[in-house]
C-alpha cells in the first residue's frame, strides 16, 4: 500500500523536474563508473541521467539549460546519519533518534520520525550531499529502523527511497542500560539479541501454521526481525572495540544473517575475520571524538580496509552536541588525506556507499539511466577551500548557494 | 609550588642547554613569516631556544645542525587560545564565580591530548576550565615542551608569576539551579556585584599605601578579580549571541578589564560594535551550525566580517569540541567563507600571541623571537599537508617520521592512553 502511495505522489510531484532539460558541465567529471572524463558533459531529462561523455562527442541539444564547474561529481552519499530525526536546536522537542524506554525496539520506524524541513537537511544538501541513510541512533540494543531518503522534498514520502533500510543495534559502552536494567554488560547484549533472534524464528515457524485458529497474536516486532533472519533487511550494528566486532561477526554467523558493520574505531585490529566474514563497513567520521570505546580510532582506518579489500563507506554519524551534525564530505576529505586515494574516498560516499546501501541501481555514480543526482564544486571537492556551488537532485537544481 | 620542583627544573633546562648547544639551520624552505613577505626558498636558524635569523640570505655558521627542508613550508607555531587539553578542571559546582581556582593545579601534562596537539602543530596554548560557571577560574598559558609536570610548559611573566587569564561565560552554559544564575540579567548582575566588591579590594589596599594594619586581609578570589581590573590577567569570555557579546563589551567597559571574546557564534551580526569596542575575537569554526541554540547561527563567515569591519580575531580549537590536530583547518574554513589568507594564518599565530600579551616572544619568525615553529610537508590551508615536526623553544617535540610521534599524528592503538611518550622522549635523551 505505501509503495503504490509513494508511486502515486512521485507522479504527482515531478511534473516540474520533468520538464527541466539541462546539462552540467565539468572541467573533470569523476563518473564513479570508469576513469574521470576531462571536459565532461552530463544530459539530464525527466530527472534522469540521459547521457554521460567528453564535450567533444556529446552536443548539448538547444532548450538544455547549461551548468558549469570545474569537478563534477554523482550526489553525495551520507552512509550512516540521523539527520531529519535529531534537529540542530538539539532541544527535547527535535531528539527523536533515540527512545530510551525499551532495549530492543526494531518496531521503530525511520518514516514516522524523519522531519525533511530540519535545518541540517538543507544544510547538508548545500554542500552536495543528496542521498542520506538515516534513522535510529547507536545508543540501544536495537534501536529501531533506519531508511533511505533524498534530500529535498516537504514531506517524508517525496523524500523517500527505502523506508526500511536496516535495523539498527548497538553493542558495547554506549548499548549498556543504566542501574538495574538489563543490558548491563556485554555478554547481556549478545544474550538478548540472540533470545530476541530465537524468538523471532520460532513466532516464524508458529506464524506458517496452516490452522490460522493456531497461529500466535501478530508481534511488530518479531515480524521486523523475521526480515533480519530471511536476510531481507541487513542488521546495522555499531561496534568500535574490536571484541565487540567479533561479538557482531560471530552473533551474525550464528544466524546466517547478513550485517553490515558501523562505526568501527579498531577494525584495524581484526581486518582478517572482517574480511573472511564479507561484511560490508561503514566507518565512524573520521574527525570522531577519539574517547571512551572510540579511544584508539584512527584516521587511517579506511584506507587500511580499503587495502584489504573490503567494502568501505564513511558516514556523518551522530553528534550530542556541537557540531550537532559532521558533514561526510568534510570526513571523508580527511580520509582522503590519510591513505585513500582520491577516487577510493569518493568512492566511500558515492558508488561503494549506494551499493552497501543496496541503491546502486539508482544512485551513486553519473550513468546513463541512473537518477539525475550531482553535485558541482569549484576545484577539488576534499580541499578546505574549495566551494560546493551547485546541487542536482532528480534533474532539480536543489542548491545553487555557494559553499 | 615552583619552589619544591626547582631541582628537576635546572636539572632539566642544564640539559636542555647542552642539546642546543648546536644551532639549528633549516635550508631551502617557504618561510611563512607572519609579520613579513614570505620568503622563498629561505633559511630559519635558531640557536639556544631562539630564532637567530630568517631570510633568504642567511649565513649558516660552519658548527650548525643543517635540515634540508626544501619543498616545504616553515612557519610559526600555532597558538590556540582556548583549549581543554591535559584533563582540565576548574570550579566545582558550590557556586558560579570561583576566581580563586587556578586550572594550573590540575592540568596533567601526561595527557594525551598534550601529544595530540603537539601532533597539530601547536605550541603555545592557553588552558582553561570550563564554560558552565559566570566564572570558573584563572587560565593558564602554556608552551607544550615534553615534560613531567606543569612546570615544565609554564610561561612567567616578567614578574615571576605564571602567565594565565581569567575564563568567564555568559548565554546559557552558566545557567543552573542556585545559587547559579536564572537568567542573563543575573548573570550580568553577579558579575558586577563580584567586581565592584574586588574593586573596593583593590582601594582598600592602594589607600593602605603598605601599612600592615590597613590592609586587607589576603583574598584569592578578590586578589584574581582585582588582577583582572588592573590589566595583568586578560579574561577569556565565552559567549556566543549577539546581545551576550554586547553584555561582555559592556561588561569590560564598565569595570575596564581587558577582555578577548571566546566563540563569538554570531559575530558577524555585531561586527561593527567589536571593532569599535577595540575588543579581540577567538573564533570557533564548527562544521554544522546548532547543538544548543547559541550556536544555531555560527558560521565560517565570521571571520571575513570581523576582517571587514577591522577587528582583531583568532582562532582557537576549545579541544574536545574540536581536536587539535584539526587547529589550521580554522584558518581554512574562514578563508572558505571569505576571510584573507594572510589575516587568516595572522590569526592562527600572532593575533593569538596578542591576545595572550605575548607577542613579543612568540607567534612570528622573527629574530629574536622564541623558536617555535613548525615544518609543513604543504601549503597550511590545504587538507593534505602534513605537520611534519613541531620544535618549541628549539627542541623538536614532534617528529612524524618517528613511529611513536606519528600514532599520536593519525591515532591508532594506544593513541589517547596518557602518556608514557613525553617520558621516553625524556629518558632517551637522558634525562
Amino acid at each position: 500500500m505505501r509503495r503504490l502511495l509513494i508511486g502515486l505522489l512521485t507522479v504527482a510531484v515531478l511534473p516540474v523536474a520533468l520538464q527541466a532539460q539541462l546539462a552540467v558541465r565539468g572541467e573533470i567529471v569523476h563518473t564513479m563508473a570508469g576513469p574521470a572524463i576531462t571536459n565532461g558533459v552530463v544530459l539530464i531529462q525527466g530527472g534522469k541521467i540521459e547521457r554521460v561523455g567528453a564535450a567533444a562527442d556529446v552536443a548539448i541539444p538547444a532548450g538544455y539549460t547549461t551548468l558549469n564547474a570545474v569537478v563534477v561529481t554523482p550526489g553525495l552519499i551520507d552512509a550512516h546519519t540521523v539527520l531529519g530525526l535529531s534537529g540542530y536546536l538539539n532541544q527535547d522537542h527535535d531528539q527523536d533518534q533515540l527512545e530510551r524506554s525499551l532495549a530492543i525496539q526494531p518496531d521503530l520506524s525511520a518514516v514516522d520520525a524523519y522531519n525533511p524541513r530540519e535545518a541540517l537537511v538543507e544544510w547538508a544538501r548545500g554542500y552536495g550531499v543528496t542521498t542520506i541513510h538515516t534513522g535510529h541512533a547507536p545508543g540501544q540494543l536495537v534501536a529501531g529502523q533506519t531508511m533511505i531518503v533524498k534530500t529535498r522534498g516537504r514531506t517524508v514520502d517525496e523524500a523517500l527511497v527505502n523506508p526500511f533500510a536496516m535495523v539498527a543495534a548497538t553493542l558495547g559502552e554506549s548499548a549498556r542500560a543504566e542501574g538495574a536494567k538489563s543490558p548491563g554488560t556485554r555478554a547481556k547484549m549478545a544474550a538478548m539479541l540472540r533470545g530476541e533472534l530465537l524468538k523471532a524464528q520460532q513466532y516464524a515457524r508458529k506464524r506458517a501454521t496452516e490452522d490460522e485458529d493456531k497461529r500466535p497474536a501478530r508481534d511488530l516486532k518479531a515480524e521486523v526481525l523475521m526480515r533480519v533472519l530471511a536476510g531481507e533487511v541487513p542488521l546495522l550494528i555499531t561496534v568500535h572495540r574490536s571484541h565487540d566486532i567479533l561479538t557482531a561477526l560471530r552473533i551474525a554467523e550464528e544466524f546466517d544473517i547478513k550485517i553490515v558493520l558501523d562505526g568501527v574505531s579498531e577494525a584495524y585490529e581484526v581486518i582478517d575475520q572482517i574480511k573472511q566474514a564479507q561484511v560490508p563497513v561503514i566507518i565512524h567520521p573520521t574527525m570522531y571524538r577519539a574517547r571512551g570505546e572510540t579511544e584508539n580510532l584512527s584516521f587511517e582506518t579506511a584506507s587500511k580496509l580499503k587495502a584489504a579489500g573490503i567494502p568501505v563507506a564513511l558516514q556523518s554519524g551522530f553528534e550530542s552536541y556541537v557540531p550537532k551534525s559532521r558533514l561526510v564530505l568534510f570526513e571523508t576529505a580527511i580520509a582522503a588525506a590519510n591513505g585513500l586515494s582520491f577516487e577510493q574516498a569518493l568512492g566511500t560516499i558515492t558508488i561503494e556507499a549506494a551499493q552497501i546501501l543496496g541503491i546502486a541501481d539508482r544512485a551513486g555514480s553519473l550513468e546513463a539511466g541512473k537518477d539525475a543526482d550531482l553535485a558541482l564544486y569549484d576545484g577539488d571537492p576534499f580541499e578546505y577551500t574549495t566551494h560546493c556551488i551547485g546541487v542536482v537532485i532528480e534533474g532539480e537544481v536543489v542548491s545553487n548557494v555557494v559553499k | 609550588m615552583s619552589r619544591s620542583c626547582a631541582p628537576l627544573f635546572l636539572l632539566l633546562s642544564a640539559s636542555l642547554l647542552v642539546a642546543q648547544q648546536t644551532p639549528q639551520a633549516f635550508i631551502g624552505a617557504r618561510l611563512i613569516t607572519i609579520e613579513g613577505d614570505e620568503i622563498a626558498p629561505g633559511t630559519l636558524l635558531v640557536h639556544r631556544g631562539k630564532i637567530i635569523a630568517v631570510g633568504d640570505n642567511v649565513a649558516v655558521p660552519p658548527d650548525a645542525e643543517r635540515h634540508d627542508a626544501a619543498g616545504k613550508i616553515i612557519m610559526p607555531g600555532l597558538v590556540d587560545t582556548h583549549s581543554h587539553v591535559g584533563n582540565v578542571e576548574g570550579g566545582d559546582r558550590s557556586g558560579p564565580i570561583q576566581p580563586d581556582v587556578r586550572t594550573l593545579d590540575s592540568i596533567n601534562v601526561r595527557s594525551a591530548g598534550i601529544q595530540k596537539a603537539q601532533a597539530g602543530g601547536i605550541t603555545t596554548v592557553n588552558i582553561m576550565s570550563g564554560s558552565g560557571h559566570l566564572l570558573s577560574g584563572q587560565t593558564t598559558y602554556v608552551k607544550l615542551r615534553d615534560g613531567k609536570n606543569i612546570d615544565d610548559l609554564l610561561i612567567y611573566n616578567d614578574d615571576g608569576s605564571a602567565a594565565g587569564g581569567i575564563k568567564m561565560a555568559n548565554g546559557t552554559n552558566s545557567r543552573r539551579a542556585a545559587p547559579f544564575p536564572g537568567t542573563r540579567a543575573k548573570s550580568a548582575a553577579l558579575v558586577r556585584e563580584q567586581f565592584v566588591k574586588a574593586r573596593e579590594y583593590r582601594d582598600k589596599i592602594q589607600r593602605a599605601g603598605g601599612d600592615p594594619e590597613k590592609l586587607p586581609g589576603r583574598d584569592l578570589a578578590l586578589e584574581a578579580l582585582a588582577a583582572a581590573l588592573d590589566g595583568k590577567r586578560v579574561v577569556h569570555f565565552h559567549t556566543h549571541r549577539h546581545d551576550d557579546i554586547l553584555t561582555v563589551l559592556r561588561l569590560a567597559a564598565e569595570f575596564g578589564f581587558r577582555v578577548v571574546l571566546q566563540h563569538a557564534s554570531d559575530a558577524r551580526f555585531v561586527a561593527q560594535e567589536i571593532a569599535a569596542a577595540g575588543v579581540p575575537t577567538s573564533l570557533l569554526l564548527i562544521d554544522s551550525p546548532g547543538g544548543k541554540i547559541e550556536a544555531k547561527d555560527n558560521a565560517f563567515e565570521n571571520g571575513m566580517a570581523l576582517e571587514r569591519a577591522g577587528a582583531l580575531l583568532g582562532f582557537h580549537t576549545d579541544d574536545g569540541i574540536t581536536d587539535s590536530r584539526f587547529f589550521l583547518r580554522q584558518a581554512a574554513l574562514a578563508v572558505r567563507a571569505g576571510m584573507s589568507r594572510n589575516l587568516a594564518l595572522y590569526g592562527m599565530t600572532m593575533a593569538g600571541a596578542r591576545m595572550l600579551d605575548l607577542e613579543d616572544r612568540i607567534g612570528s619568525l622573527r629574530a629574536g623571537k622564541d623558536a617555535d615553529f613548525i615544518v609543513l610537508s604543504g601549503d597550511p590551508l590545504s587538507v593534505y599537508a602534513k605537520v611534519l615536526e613541531t620544535w618549541v623553544d628549539g627542541e623538536q617535540v614532534f617528529d612524524r617520521a618517528d613511529p611513536k610521534d606519528l600514532l599520536y599524528a593519525t591515532g591508532g592503538y594506544g593513541a589517547s592512553h596518557d602518556q608514557a611518550h613525553a617520558l621516553d622522549h625524556l629518558e632517551e635523551e637522558g634525562h
